[in-house]
């Protein structure tokens, strides 16, 4: 950036912008604002009185829970079925030169490019042709296909900073091929992975679409407000899950980038 | 020369399992790239490689509509079905929803990413940053659910205009033809603020990171050379900050194209293409219909990302 | 004596590339060897297979008698000091000398010993604590040696370790390398492709071309006796004399070297050669002057000290010189 050039942006644009970042934050302040209002049966704005009682409410609500741990789960397994094979591809693109690796990571990025809607489809049929019933274990399927891209991404810009002459140097000072995985590769992947990780687990703790064609009766967090949206029963209880899920989903995302600050940015544009 | 022993040169094999292991692999590469890419591509491969092709082979078949059984005949008759004028009205208004949203979505990102990249410095740089990053990963369902909040009878939105004294304007609006309604909520144009709230900061980052590349420089010397800033917006801004709308555009488009959430909760009872899936794989139980309907996003966007390429788009991406 | 490293015939061929082509090379135990060449001549490929990162496509190497070929990197005795110094970003500067020794199973207390003392040899004492980046680059190379010595390598290979540093640091570190070679005893393998830095580090030096060993000798062989055209062109601003021009010179017809400051303008005496020229151009170096001469139609440099009188543009000159500094040379 040149230093002669005048710092201050002209009004117009200073507008547009803070006017789109506004457009952009508004609605996300209102669903804190609504977890606190007293009214029960409609969406009234401003609220007429603030109060805490839903939050009981919520913490009391067995389905809540049912719905929450569920996801955790999934969210859990997922990303830890993610995080393997997205490094293994990693891994394998950016270590050896080898012909196909454009097929690779379009074949990575598949899932998530196409919409959520037939990736959904696919498996739900697939499954059912293959007599597979639905459970736990398909929705667990579905979100890893999908989350291996998150990973794949970040730990791909990583590995690119490791190969070639470092891990050479490596091997030339006497260390095998896992020792300089676990001496060399793995602390300077790490915080790659681990970023990787919490975008992988915040992907699957809110995913909708591909939930409703592999879950069965089941339901994740998601598609529990799903329903609340489509036929809403207690509307301060699903205000107050919005909140937590807006938070829960926030965390996971500061934390990666502040572990991928300096470097490489996050992969934002995978999701 | 001394007689002493001197260490080898040449090491022997280390006698532990990894030792063995790491020679053997160091010796075939191929081994161990298999051993990378096996499982993942296995995965990718086998589990949703083989669903989408199945998925994509029904489209072929038909359904019988006596029994409601699938006929598992080779038959185009199915495409056939997605020509009807009903089906067709879907195809039509949803790609003319993703078209219009796109644009809009470009129009706002545009001064957003333009202010992040060339005024945004030091803290403001990070700030910009988590701005955008943190509504794009937030919640998908808590983001439409916060706009049901918004677009409500008694709502936010309608309690501003009432405090401007603007009333009649949204009155007006919702009384128009195609885009109006009952209320914003069950109305095209509820649907796409949505969907523009909700894939608009897709377009942002690429938009963002073609304007990095573009040297500071540039402008000033559009400037210097007595360009109007219309002008240098016309012909030297836009034409690089191009390939990043592209880019971005790819995503906003395919996004809304399969998107069948928002149009159920806000907008009217006329269905897009998602929704005309869902229903078909669902309800109707028509497998075939719902396969050669994901087929059209398909194409489309295998169209799009083709002209996209040719305008050179992924560098931006 | 074994030799320290052995080629026999050596080839890398990568595709159609043959960066390495049918290479037979002795380096002897203890010694400094240079390998000088230009860009892409296979000089670092010549290095890489004999750390180990490279097989060879043909032929036999080994390293101290013992076969080498299938040998990874990390059981041979052989350290390198790489080009970017390839330090470990994530590890002080303590760990990273100490690297070896700790994968080699080496206790703590022993390798943080060694690490400090190759530190103190490296003139770093007290720098164990920093990071790589908090050095500056002449500081990381000497890292990247201390590194490398800390294994006490048979062989230790060394490519343009000096090339990131400026000229002052470089000529300070020429002979700073050269010492701790002396009195390490290791053999040293020196890539580098600037002649000056192999004429006056090197025990002997092989000039590369192509993939291939263009001549093999010790620093004087190679300034004063180039063998080849290329060489003469690549090591000194060597005249070459036509097979032509020698064959009037009554010497046999065969191209020849011939160096600027071995030449006299103006007095020749009776065993002296002899060739009249036209001046052309001539330039104020210091201790010399630079003439250059055209005889009919060959261009060649003269160095004429400064003491001497300097002929204008477009005289007409002889050239004097002895028998005995015409180098035939076998035409590549
Ligand atoms: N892995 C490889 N694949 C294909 N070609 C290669 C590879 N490594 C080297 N080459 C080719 O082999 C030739 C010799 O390369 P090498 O790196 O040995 O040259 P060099 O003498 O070290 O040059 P420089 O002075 O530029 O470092 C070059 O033409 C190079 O392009
Ligand atoms: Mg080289």
């Amino acid at each position: 950036m040149r230093s002669d050039r005048s710092a201050s942006a002209p009004l117009g644009l200073k507008i547009a912008a803070i006017g789109g970042l506004a457009f952009l934050h508004i609605p996300i302040l209102l669903i804190f604002l609504y977890a606190f209002t007293t009214e029960e049966k409609s969406y009234q704005f401003p609220p007429p009185g603030l109060t805490l009682q839903w939050f009981a409410v919520t913490w009391n609500r067995p389905d809540v829970w049912a719905a929450l741990t569920l996801s955790v789960k999934v969210a859990t397994i997922a990303t830890a079925i993610a995080l393997v094979l997205g490094t293994l591809c990693a891994a394998a693109v950016s270590q050896t030169r080898f012909f196909g690796r454009e097929t690779i990571s379009l074949l990575v990025i598949l899932p998530i490019a196409l919409p959520g809607i037939i990736t959904g489809i696919a498996l739900r049929s697939a499954f059912s042709f293959a007599d597979i019933p639905f459970s736990f274990w398909t929705i667990v399927l579905g979100h890893a296909t999908f989350c291996i891209v998150v990973v794949y991404n970040n730990a791909v810009a990583r590995f690119r900073r490791v190969s070639g002459s470092l891990i050479e140097a490596s091997m030339d000072l006497g260390a095998d091929g896992f020792q300089t995985f676990r001496h060399i590769i793995l602390p300077n992947i790490g915080t790659a992975l681990l970023a990787g990780g919490m975008l992988a687990f915040a992907l699957s703790f809110d995913e909708v679409i591909v939930t409703t064609f592999t879950g069965g009766q089941q339901s994740t967090l998601p598609i529990w407000m799903l329903e609340e949206l489509i036929r809403p029963r207690q509307r301060p209880v699903t205000n107050v899950v919005a909140m937590v899920v807006m938070l829960v989903t926030f965390l996971p995302i500061l934390a990666a980038y502040y572990l991928t600050r300096d470097g490489d940015q996050i992969a934002g544009a995978g999701k | 020369m001394s007689a002493l022993v001197t260490p080898a040169t040449i090491l022997p094999n280390r006698p532990s399992l990894t030792g063995r292991l790491s020679d053997f692999l160091w010796k075939h590469p191929h081994v161990l790239l298999a051993i990378l890419l096996g499982p993942p591509v296995l995965w990718l491969g086998i589990i949703y490689l083989g669903s989408l092709f199945a998925l994509l082979l029904q489209s072929f078949f038909s359904i019988d509509d006596f029994s409601g059984l699938i006929n598992y005949e080779f038959t185009f008759a199915t495409y056939m079905q997605l020509l009807s004028d009903a089906n067709f009205d879907i195809i039509v208004r949803t790609v003319t929803m993703a078209a219009v949203v796109t644009i809009f979505s470009a129009l706002i990102a545009f001064p957003i990413a333009y202010y992040a990249a060339r005024y945004a410095k030091g803290k403001w740089k990070a700030v910009f940053y988590l701005g955008i990053m943190l509504p794009l990963w937030s919640s998908y369902l808590v983001k439409i659910y916060a706009w049901k909040l918004i677009l409500a009878k008694e709502g936010i939105l309608t309690w501003a205009f009432t405090k401007l004294h603007l009333l009649w304007l949204l009155d007006g609006w919702l009384s128009l033809p195609i885009i109006g309604g009952n209320s914003l909520s069950v109305s095209y144009t509820g649907t796409f603020l949505v969907f523009v709230y909700v894939w608009m900061p897709f377009m942002i980052l690429p938009i963002q990171a073609a304007l990095e590349r573009v040297p500071g420089n540039l402008i000033e010397a559009s400037s210097d050379l007595g360009g109007t800033p219309q002008q240098t917006f016309r012909h030297v801004l836009f034409p690089l900050a191009l390939p990043g709308i592209v880019a971005g555009s790819i995503f906003t488009f395919s996004l809304t194209l399969g998107d069948y959430i928002i149009p159920q909760i806000v907008g009217s009872s006329r269905l897009f293409i998602g929704q005309a899936v869902y229903a078909q794989q669902g309800t109707a139980g028509n497998i075939p219909l719902a396969a050669a309907f994901t087929v059209v996003p398909i194409v489309i966007m295998g169209l799009y990302l083709w002209m996209a390429k040719r305008m050179g788009a992924f560098d931006a991406l | 004596m074994t030799a320290a490293v052995l080629f026999e015939n050596v080839s890398r061929h990568f595709g159609a590339v043959k960066a390495v082509d049918a290479v037979d090379l002795e380096i002897a135990a203890g010694e400094f060897f240079a390998m000088l060449g230009p860009s892409g001549s296979g000089k670092t490929t010549c290095l890489r297979l004999m750390a180990g990162f490279e097989q060879p496509t043909g032929g036999h190497i080994e390293i101290f008698g013992e076969t080498a070929e299938g040998v990874p990197p990390y059981r041979r005795s052989v350290n390198t000091v790489f080009q970017d110094y390839a330090l470990f970003p994530h590890l002080s500067i303590l760990d990273n000398v100490a690297y070896g020794l700790m994968v080699k199973g080496i206790g703590k207390e022993e390798r943080r010993k060694a690490a400090e003392d190759a530190l103190a040899m490296v003139k770093l004492p007290g720098y164990g604590q920093r990071r790589p980046g908090q050095l500056s680059g002449g500081q990381r190379q000497r890292v990247a040696l201390a590194r490398a010595l800390v294994n006490k390598p048979k062989v230790l290979l060394l490519d343009e370790p000096l090339g990131a540093l400026d000229l002052k640091l470089r000529e300070q570190m020429q002979e700073e390398l050269k010492t701790l070679q002396k009195s390490l005893g290791i053999t040293f393998v020196f890539v580098t492709h600037d002649q000056g830095e192999a004429l006056s580090m090197a025990d002997r030096i092989a000039v590369f071309n192509d993939g291939k060993i263009q001549q093999l000798g010790t620093p004087e062989d190679i300034y004063k006796r180039p063998q080849t055209r290329f060489v003469a062109d690549f090591v000194g601003s060597s005249n070459v004399l036509s097979s032509a021009t020698c064959a009037r010179l009554g010497v046999p017809a065969k191209a020849a070297s011939l160096r600027p400051e071995a030449i006299a303008i103006g007095t020749s005496w009776a065993e002296q050669l002899s060739l009249p020229g036209t001046v052309t151009a001539r330039s104020f170096l210091g201790a010399t002057n630079r003439v250059s001469v055209d005889c009919s139609g060959e261009k060649i440099i003269v160095a004429s000290p400064a003491a001497m009188p300097v002929p204008d543009i477009g005289a007409e000159v002889q050239l004097a010189f002895s028998r005995n500094d015409l180098h035939l040379m076998e035409e590549a």
